[in-house]
């Protein structure tokens, strides 16, 4: 076990999965010798060479749209898009061309190309910085999509990620990237496509993923003072889901919360909350309620944190359920 | 030189690169020869009248409901064979929607192109086998897509080491309304940057559907290239021998490691954009018959006639597109409609657990709607 912070264990799973794989390039703007704005490829280029770490022209489709043809030629590209609100000039290409060429050659070509996305805001960052575009990739059929929520995710999440032969857009919680954690870099992990129960609990179900799984997490301990336990699952993959924790907990607890910073309307939440509906209809004693961002444009940052989904309103939701 | 071909560039500054009139005539250029015998011209113009052949039968096909819709590439064909028969088999093309000369020339059986169109798939070859990627409807995104496959190139090897039999370089093909897409001014840039073996070929065909070309482009399209730091030529796009020397020239610069290349094929799309379109509604007849004057094929014929290639020759490639023809209609006839169910399991390499269940719930569906007993 090593402790290390979340970006760090990205930036030793990368090492890892480019050690592994000499097909494994990195390319995206200024991933080179700064090693990216949040340092995430930081010595990579160094170490592996400008062949392999390769900094990008300044232009995101071309970003996408290249490492198509290079996964035409058998490279397995690692991108990283360096904000959340710069992804939709390559969306084309990860919508149209990414996502589709494996079920329009009739899975003859692979796409085996990692879109890396910091996402999510609490930075205090200018506009277009912190954005929640995931629920965009979720429901493109072809794309898979994951976000981890911890250094140890992080570091296994990645390489599963770059070694899966489907095209996965990473998501990275970026306010998490300075959170300590345990790494344990010798233990079998967890499959990459496989929701998790990270807090044990009786009496609701919060669900949630990347950033938010701490803030849940910090709900239930808050919770658990008051006497209410709250059981965390944290998704940890968003296409496809694997829900079937979910509904094992929701049966016992009979109450679900979802929770994330992306808008509410069409978000990963109502999607979770259908399904709940459909699988766990007769063990649920409330709705399914949603605590995220509010259908707005990303707010100027003073007032995100009224934006952001944080303790006081999951409590508040818990509490709205509980009291059904 | 015709005013139809220097319209785009009053001032000539990109003159034309011709070495086969109208008429069926060679003449000289001083930096470009076409290096076949007239064997190979006869091999072109088979190709030419083939290619021809391929649109014929599909228009056909899609007037007799057979296929949903067709793009002809009628009047682009020396395009097309010129600059496809220019490439090595080691080399990769990334096409439009619209290459079906070039797909010929890669080996891809022209029934195998009916299929999009027909609605039956959305594919159809295999791009590593055939070393030309499937067909690109979103206009330009393909070019991108070349590129990176030729900065692969570069990574494995694969380009400047004096071996014409193993070093590789790539083409990508698009129409004039595409330059005004981003992804190709992109693809330019990163080529140029990266210095990646590829050959930007453009079919300046003068329609972006309706649109003429000076709604795209103001001066020439060949002009674009000096501004991302590399060469552009401009080629009479119906003279095959012309599309085939220039791109051949362009091509073993981009294998000898020398960087990307812009070609205009300067064309005309004789055919509508597609059969749903209705080209009466934004161009004169009259622009169609000039241009006519200018037929790929026509002046290839006339100059193989001129040589004395015999009768014979022209009747057996009669025969031989009669052939194709048939070909063409009968597997058209006799492509099977894809099994929804089968669709499930090509969205992903590693399948999704949630996408079975769905299968399972359409076959499931699928399965309850049969009639039970039913008698054929």
């Amino acid at each position: 076990m090593t402790k290390m912070p979340l970006g760090k264990g990205l930036n030793a799973g990368l090492r890892a999965a480019m050690e592994a794989d000499d097909k494994v390039l990195i390319m995206g703007e200024d991933v080179g010798k700064l090693g990216g704005v949040f340092r995430i490829t930081d010595g990579l280029q160094k170490d592996f060479g400008e062949s392999r770490v390769i900094d990008a022209p300044l232009a995101e489709s071309g970003i996408v749209g290249t490492a198509v043809g290079l996964a035409y030629r058998g490279y397995r590209p690692v991108l990283e898009i360096q904000f959340d609100g710069f992804v939709y000039p390559a969306y084309d290409q990860i919508v149209s061309q990414v996502a589709k060429l494996h079920f329009r050659s009739q899975g003859r070509v692979k796409m085996p190309i990692v879109i890396r996305i910091p996402f999510g805001g609490g930075i205090g960052a200018v506009e277009h910085h912190s954005e929640s575009p995931e629920g965009q990739f979720a429901l493109t059929a072809g794309l898979k999509v994951v976000s981890c929520s911890n250094a140890n995710d992080a570091y296994w999440m990645i390489q599963q990620a770059i070694a899966s032969d489907d095209p996965v857009v990473f998501m990275e919680p970026k306010r998490r990237y300075w959170d300590q954690g345990e790494v344990d870099t010798t233990s079998e992990p967890m499959p990459l496509h496989a929701s998790s129960v990270v807090r044990e609990g009786a009496d609701a179900t919060v669900i949630a993923y990347g950033p938010m799984v701490k803030t849940c997490l910090e709900s239930a301990d808050a919770a658990a003072e008051e006497g209410t336990s709250l059981e965390v699952i944290d998704l940890r993959t968003l296409s496809p889901l694997d829900l079937d924790p979910v509904f094992e907990s929701v049966r016992r607890t009979g109450r679900a919360i979802v929770v994330h910073e992306a808008a509410q309307t069409l978000g990963l939440g109502a999607e979770i909350s259908a399904r709940i509906t459909e699988k766990c209809f007769y063990s649920l004693e409330a709705p399914v309620i949603r605590v995220t961002g509010y259908d707005l444009p990303y707010p100027p940052s003073r007032v995100e944190e009224e934006y952001l989904p944080g303790l006081d309103r999951v409590l508040e939701a818990v509490d709205r359920s509980l009291a059904f | 030189m015709p005013d139809a071909y220097v319209a785009d560039d009053p001032a000539g500054a990109f003159p034309l690169v011709q070495l086969l009139t109208p008429e069926g005539e060679r003449v000289p250029h001083a930096d470009f020869a076409y290096d076949g015998d007239d064997d190979s011209i006869r091999g072109l113009y088979r190709d030419l009248v083939l290619s021809r052949r391929i649109d014929f039968e599909a228009h056909a096909l899609q007037r007799h409901g057979e296929l949903g819709l067709w793009a002809p590439a009628l009047g682009q064909e020396a395009a097309q064979i010129g600059s496809g028969r220019a490439l090595r088999p080691q080399d990769f093309a990334f096409p439009t929607y619209r290459e079906h000369g070039v797909a010929l020339c890669r080996g891809v059986d022209p029934a195998l192109l009916l299929g999009l169109f027909r609605g039956v798939e959305l594919g159809g070859w295999d791009p590593a086998e055939q070393g030309f990627a499937l067909y690109s409807i979103v206009i330009g995104a393909q070019t991108l897509h070349a590129t990176g496959y030729a900065m692969g190139l570069t990574l494995d090897g694969e380009v400047g080491r004096n071996d014409p039999e193993r070093d590789a370089a790539v083409i990508a093909y698009f129409g004039d309304g595409a330059t005004s897409q981003g992804d190709v001014n992109e693809a330019f840039d990163w080529a140029a940057v990266f210095n990646a073996p590829v050959v930007f070929f453009c079919q300046n065909n003068q329609y972006a559907i309706s649109a003429s070309t000076d709604r795209n482009t103001r001066g020439p399209i060949a002009q674009r290239a000096g501004g991302f730091g590399f060469s552009g030529i401009r080629v009479d796009g119906n003279d095959v021998l012309a599309c085939h020397a220039v791109t051949t020239a362009a091509m073993e610069k981009a294998r000898n490691g020398e960087g990307p290349s812009l070609i205009e094929a300067y064309t005309y799309r004789m055919g509508a954009h597609t059969t749903s379109d209705d080209p009466s509604r934004y161009r004169d007849s009259a622009e169609v018959e000039t241009w006519k004057l200018k037929d790929p094929i026509e002046r290839v014929k006339r100059y193989l006639l001129l040589q004395g290639t015999p009768q014979s020759f022209f009747d057996d490639l009669d025969t031989e597109a009669d052939e194709l023809g048939k070909h063409l209609r009968e597997t058209c006839k006799s492509l099977p409609d894809p099994d929804l169910a089968a669709l499930f399991d090509h969205v992903y390499v590693d399948g999704s657990p949630e996408l079975m269940e769905q299968k399972a719930q359409y076959v499931a569906y699928r399965d309850s709607l049969e009639p039970e007993g039913s008698e054929s």
